[in-house]
């Protein structure tokens, strides 16, 4: 492929998918007899210009820090063909490590309890990871397999915590943790109140950095692309595979644990069974969209946040379905991984024409 | 027009969302857990919004949103009904709790309503029902109508209402059927029809021909309707299109009426913070039809303990009983206080199995 006209276009679909969803949303939201272009407005308008975007701005960061940062890190894995589809998982284990030590510090008021909340989240995300990357160097199992299973066992692990070891003794006896919004050297705030800021949201700006410095700078960052084009080449290169695959999981489980941890200690509060709602997930998403960039996954983080919140200001203030609102967020996907297609079709097409 | 909305912004921020848009409509906004076509649960509360539209007419203004995961999620969708200017917003799922009293703290001026919850202010009430009233009578058919003497029950989460209600519905099947035992499978969730689906056929395969729920889709019922003789109960709704077997019966979550006496004392302006905990008797909780599935002299036994408890006369949790680990709960005749019951995180004697811990 050539490289001039195919960049541009790579830069070019995730708009397009942006602009047919908008019209096959359109379509969707007029059928279930709702105003289309209303609609769509109040999803991509409202949150950031209107009548109460004072609030929702802050909000919008606060939902794609946590996207943002799990999507940088499954991007590298999946730069170099190592799927890691379990950031789900690693996301609770983060949240569970990282509230366990500010539950076993309570009541205390050290200011070393955060610093220590934000290791043992990372390493419970890069335990996790570590699972299914063991597994897939020592006995070659697949790791998209074995990542997502896991996904499940840490749903498991998250109910028994929540119903047992973590679950709040003032609690009355109802499952979930302390809140740790209430405890203060625990809790995540806003870095400035109302801002949204919290240290999440730092946290996945600095890992665009780093990750755009890796790729781009980094010998490590070299060998992923490497691998990810050309596994035989990397191979000459001296890439080895086994080292890859350690270091993308790890540093995907990682970011993914952070992110879980910074999660609980802010937003959400507490290790509750319905802690994760599937950022895990929704990042595989955003890393795509973001065409595995780590500017990219910033901005599709951002666009991923706005049609959540705006998809619930359309559910509130115009009754659509939250389910279309679902469908809604599906198709960007769909239209994008539709037009990546298409794209590469017709460059084949001209180039047999030339020929 | 920056500096306005900035003000805007700051007043509305401050609490003061009520006295600065003077609207002539009461506005009451409603947060579902499920999708309101659950059939269930959700579906329940979405009846008791369109009873309110019903009744007050022009004179109120009604939004909802549905699916709202429980967490951090919840907290923005119930700040966004509060900005958008509504009187007063119930928040119908346990999970929204803290959610709930965060919001609460930020507009004083609004009033709040959280369903299944113990966390109250000055403009937060909790209002639930007694569901487990209905499970007694539940219970009563369950015991009598199983051939297996296996009974399945399929659990959400295991907090005390569910427990309660397991506790419930075993107390009057065993006292009707001494060999009954209960199997129960922990679904950890309200709302999933594959995992429901999944959790009533394993019960079925284990033997277990009569099938209680606690989560809130018809997929019980559909599993079972496949699977030969069942008996299963709409649950929090009636599910009628499963009648008149599998479906035999079901508790009806019934939040019409105190939807609509709330929503009025907000328009009177003397809604005041309270607890409410309804039962059979305030027609909160309803047992649905009765089928023909049910021999006619079950069926009378079922409605006499139905409305033993309406009257007071039967409290279903009356000694003598034991906790499952054999030591004394209650005394002969003694009933068990509110407290004891919100709190419940024990099964009783007989039940085998534990709580997940």
């Amino acid at each position: 492929m050539r490289p001039q006209p195919s960049r541009m276009w790579v830069y070019l679909t995730p708009l397009m998918a942006v602009v047919i969803t908008m019209i096959a949303g359109g379509v969707l939201f007029a059928a279930l007899g709702k105003d289309p272009i209303e609609a769509i407005a109040t999803i991509f308008w409202e949150p950031l210009f209107g009548e109460f975007a004072f609030y929702y701005r802050p909000q919008l960061l606060v939902k794609a820090a946590p996207l943002v940062l799990i999507a940088i890190g499954l991007s590298l894995g999946f730069r170099a063909g190592i799927w890691n589809i379990g950031a789900e998982g690693q996301y609770i284990l983060g949240a569970i490590c990282g509230a366990g030590v500010a539950l076993a510090a309570y009541p205390s008021q050290s200011a070393l309890i955060f610093p220590a909340m934000i290791v043992a989240g990372a390493f419970g995300g890069w335990a996790w990871g570590m699972i299914p990357a063991l597994l897939r160097v020592k006995f070659g199992t697949n790791e998209i397999l074995v990542s997502l299973m896991l996904v499940y066992v840490a749903e498991q692990l998250l109910a028994a915590m929540s119903l047992g070891l973590m679950r709040n003794p003032e609690g009355h006896g109802f499952p979930g943790s302390r809140n740790l919004q209430h405890y203060e050297a625990a809790h995540n705030a806003d870095l400035i109140t109302g801002s949204g800021l919290h240290w999440g949201v730092a946290a996945a700006l600095i890992a665009v950095i780093f990750a755009y410095i890796l790729l781009n700078r980094h010998i490590l960052g070299y060998h992923i692309r490497l691998t990810g084009q050309a596994p035989r080449a990397a191979r000459f290169a001296g890439v080895r595979p086994n080292r890859l695959i350690l270091f993308c999981l790890g540093i995907s489980g990682a970011l993914a644990g952070l992110a879980g941890m910074f999660e609980v200690a802010g937003p959400s509060g507490q290790v509750s069974i319905d802690f994760n709602v599937g950022y895990g997930f929704t990042a595989i998403i955003v890393a795509f969209l973001g065409r595995l960039h780590p500017v990219g996954i910033m901005l599709a983080g951002l666009l991923m946040a706005l049609t959540y919140i705006g998809g619930e200001i359309a559910q509130s203030n115009l009754q659509l379905p939250a389910a279309a609102i679902q469908l809604f967020q599906g198709m960007l996907l769909f239209f994008l991984l539709a037009v990546d297609v298409l794209v590469q079709f017709r460059l084949r097409l001209k180039r047999t024409e030339v020929a | 027009m920056k500096f306005t909305r900035l003000l805007t912004g700051a007043v509305l921020a401050l609490g003061l969302a009520g006295t600065a848009i003077a609207e002539e409509k009461t506005k009451v906004g409603f947060i579902y857990v499920g999708p309101i076509g659950d059939g269930g649960y959700t579906y329940e509360h979405n009846q008791g919004r369109l009873a309110v539209e019903e009744h007050f007419g022009d004179k109120v203004e009604t939004i909802y949103q549905e699916s709202v995961p429980e967490g951090a999620d919840a907290e923005r969708a119930i700040t966004q009904m509060a900005l958008s200017g509504a009187d007063i917003i119930f928040t119908t799922s346990f999970g929204f709790m803290d959610s709930t009293v965060n919001v609460a703290a930020k507009f004083p001026d609004v009033k709040f309503e959280h369903a299944t919850g113990y966390k109250r202010a000055d403009n937060l009430a909790t209002y639930s029902a007694r569901f487990y009233e209905g499970r007694s009578v539940l219970g009563v058919l369950a015991g009598r109508l199983t051939k297996t003497n296996k009974i399945g029950y399929i659990g959400s989460f295991p907090i005390p209402e569910v427990i309660r209600g397991i506790n419930a519905a075993y107390i009057q099947a065993k006292r009707v059927n001494p060999d009954i035992e209960f199997n129960i499978i922990w679904a950890y969730t309200w709302f999933d029809p594959a995992k429901e689906a999944d959790a009533a056929t394993a019960l079925i395969e284990q033997g277990n021909d009569v099938i209680l729920q606690h989560t809130d889709s018809t997929a019980p019922s559909a599993a079972a309707k496949t699977k030969g003789d069942i008996i299963t109960f709409g649950q929090a709704s009636d599910m009628a299109e499963y009648k008149p077997a599998p479906r035999v019966s079901s508790i009806i979550d019934n939040w019409g009426p105190y939807y609509i006496e709330r929503v009025g004392a907000v328009m009177d302006g003397t809604w005041e913070s309270q607890d409410t905990w309804a039962g059979i008797d305030d027609g909160m909780v309803v047992i649905g039809e009765i089928t023909d599935r049910v021999p006619a002299e079950v069926k009378e036994e079922a409605l006499a303990l139905r409305d033993a408890i309406a009257s007071g006369e039967q409290h279903p949790f009356t000694g003598p009983l034991n906790k499952q680990d054999g030591s004394v709960w209650l005394e002969e005749g003694q009933h068990a206080d509110d407290d004891t019951l919100l709190g419940m995180n024990f099964y009783v004697e007989g039940i085998k199995g534990t709580i997940p811990q």
